[in-house]
């Protein structure tokens, strides 16, 4: 047991240094001309007059150095200076610029998987008790239909359609959670919705097959057999041992939820590092890129380690050797 | 069809097509969903094929003095800003997804097969190092791997087929890899070792033929997926060029300031979508039932789980983190 979890622990490290390398060299790939654009881009916005010739800009970009150097350079002030690098925009760092967006994404995350579990769970856990019912089949239909839903679409149904027929349209500007918690929310719960539901499709139906899974085990027909209320059985035998796996695949879905806030903040215009991913790619200001990669790629890294190591934790069953 | 299967050699032929009806027969009698799923998918396939005879205009045509019309007999989604037709422009957007479709997933099935196959099959160092490799790609949020490689390699339809084909052939290269694992340990396979057959004969002969479900479950699965990733692409503007008619550019921000006003130019495209991969999935999900033989018998699903490694397996297809530790125990 102790010898997995440290050699989970060691298994770190060659993944965040496969990590960087594939963050890193999947924007070295680029053509002449994107650095052309990005020039001119960056002259643009700066306003500063166009002295600056392509040498210069490469000699800031670091680019007038082989590859390998740049990325020793790159590591060097990560670990050393603490920066994931400059951004194109003078006088910005990338970690400046990331802090402020994050309590936004996080915010956005955490209601989307608190909707999630809220939906999907009573729905999969009825699903399964009632097996091959009615009410089976359209729980498990929706959460197919669900599945196949594009949630950008649906984002743009509900910008669209309440404000042909209310003249409403959801609120996109920000208020802090401090000034005016219930504003907030408000701002909040459409995207967040949106974004639950698309992830409660695949936990509803591993709710339900794992769930159909564990009521065929003995101990729950024993707790049958005691003439214990369904509830009960449902409860404490039979939910609690499905819980693992669901709590690990939402785990899984972290990647797919990165995805999911990169879309949605840029359909309701909310300030998180989804926005700011999208807004850096189109100004082509590739050092905010590449740091928000290593970043969201890290988060993702140590979500699957913290899976991994509770699990043994959390179900008995499991043995490491 | 008939003919083809009368000049294949006597021996030969009535067992195979008694194997492909049964198949048929099982799909139609314990997957009715499925299989109208299937037709569907099958029709579309069609309309992708047939785009240029199916759809009453051009996608590019425009007519100006039937900009933003409702839907008609004329125009029977409606026309958009441009008074392009939309539902022509759908039909074109099924070619093209369909296409996109069917293509990342063959790139990406065949390099998953590859990589996994090999990294299973040979195991030792080589699979360590490819393990590490597949550890921080699952770990890169596959949008922010697609959306950075195309704003450098620039929207088309052929940088957006290889980037989707080679991104997903690393990511599902794991399920592969499982799976020759777990063929490893049959005797077959053993006593192909034992009689002197060579590695690459081994590989071919009785591994390729045993992860073909695998393969052919994964393939039918991923479509709807790759379908709804570009999609979302090319809405964020990063998939296909404007001028492509593809459901997700049809959506996409550039026309968002007309929807408000012809709300159809958003509705149909989003419906088209939501059917098809809806289809592709079911399809998808009976052709799995049906073929994977981990799910076959009596016991089926509920069974997979005391079976030992083919239970994991299962467990690994259906996508549950919870087994992760054993391959790199194994590996490692």
């Amino acid at each position: 047991m102790r010898a997995y979890l440290i050699r989970r622990l060691l298994l770190i490290i060659p993944t965040l240094f496969m990590l960087s390398l594939l963050v890193f060299f999947s924007l070295r790939f680029m053509p002449g001309d994107v650095i052309d654009v990005m020039m001119v881009e960056a002259i643009g916005r700066s306003g500063s007059s166009l002295d600056i010739d392509r040498e210069a800009f490469e000699e800031r970009l670091g680019l007038d150095v082989p590859a390998y150097v740049q990325y020793g350079r790159w590591l060097e002030g990560i670990f050393l200076h603490g920066t994931l690098g400059e951004s194109l925009q003078q006088g910005w760092t990338v970690e400046d610029k990331m802090i402020g967006r994050l309590p936004v994404t996080i915010e956005l995350g955490a209601l989307a998987i608190i909707i999630g579990l809220v939906i999907a769970l009573p729905v999969g856990i009825y699903s399964a008790m009632r097996q091959d019912t009615a009410a089976d089949y359209i729980g498990r239909t929706i959460a197919i239909i669900g599945m196949a839903t594009p949630n950008f679409w649906l984002a743009i149904m509900v910008m669209i359609y309440p404000a042909i027929w209310w003249g409403w349209s959801p609120p996109i500007e920000v208020i802090p959670f401090t000034e005016d918690p219930l504003g907030n929310l408000g701002v909040f719960i459409i995207p967040s919705i949106i974004l639950g539901t698309a992830m409660s499709a695949g936990t509803m139906r591993l709710m339900r097959t794992v769930m159909l899974e564990v009521l065929r085990q003995d101990y729950v027909r024993t707790a049958w057999a005691k003439g214990l209320k369904e509830r009960v059985v449902i409860m404490r035998h039979v939910v609690k041992n499905t819980l693992i796996p669901v709590v690990t695949l939402i785990g899984a879905q972290m990647p797919l939820m990165v995805g999911g806030s990169v879309i949605l903040e840029n359909i309701f215009a909310l300030p998180g590092i989804g926005r700011l991913f999208l807004v850096a790619l189109n100004n082509r200001d590739y050092p905010v890129v590449q740091g928000i990669n290593l970043f969201l790629s890290i988060i993702v890294m140590l979500n699957i380690l913290l899976i991994d190591m509770i699990y043994p934790y959390l179900d008995p069953r499991v043995r490491y050797k | 069809m008939s003919d083809t299967t009368a000049i294949l050699p006597a021996k030969s032929a009535p067992k195979r097509r008694g194997k492909l009806a049964g198949f048929f027969i099982r799909l139609v009698k314990e997957k009715p969903l499925g299989t109208v799923c299937g037709i569907i998918v099958v029709l579309l396939i069609f309309v992708g094929i047939f785009a240029d005879a199916l759809a009453p205009y051009p996608y590019e045509e425009t007519h100006l003095v039937d900009r933003m019309q409702g839907p008609s007999t004329q125009y029977l989604m409606g026309t958009d800003q441009l008074g392009r037709d939309l539902f022509s422009r759908i039909i074109y957007g099924t070619r093209i997804s369909l296409l996109v479709g069917l293509a990342v997933t063959t790139i990406s099935i065949t390099i998953s097969t590859l990589i996994g196959g090999a990294s299973g099959f040979l195991g030792g160092k080589f699979d360590l190092i490819v393990q590490r490799i597949c550890d921080a790609w699952n770990c890169f949020p596959y949008l922010l791997i697609l959306l950075t490689v195309m704003s450098i390699v620039g929207r088309g339809l052929t940088q957006i087929i290889l980037v989707m084909g080679i991104a997903g052939g690393l990511g599902g290269s794991r399920v592969i890899r499982g799976a020759v694992f777990a063929i490893k340990e049959n005797v077959y396979f053993e006593a192909a070792e034992s009689v002197g057959s060579s590695k690459w004969h081994t590989f071919a002969q009785h591994v390729i033929p045993n992860v073909m479900p695998i393969i052919i479950i994964g393939f039918s699965m991923s479509v709807g997926g790759v379908i709804l990733a570009l999609a979302s692409l090319s809405f964020l503007g990063f998939g296909l060029p404007p001028g492509m008619p593809d459901w997700g550019g049809l959506l996409s921000m550039e026309g968002r300031k007309y929807m408000e006003m012809a709300p159809w130019l958003a509705l149909w495209p989003g419906l088209a979508l939501t059917m098809v991969v809806y289809c592709l999935n079911m399809f998808g999900d009976a052709l799995r039932d049906l073929l994977d033989p981990r799910l076959r018998g009596g016991v089926g699903r509920y069974g997979a789980a005391k079976k030992g490694k083919t239970g994991i397996l299962a467990r690994l297809m259906s996508g549950i983190r919870a087994i992760k530790p054993l391959p790199i125990r194994k590996g490692g």
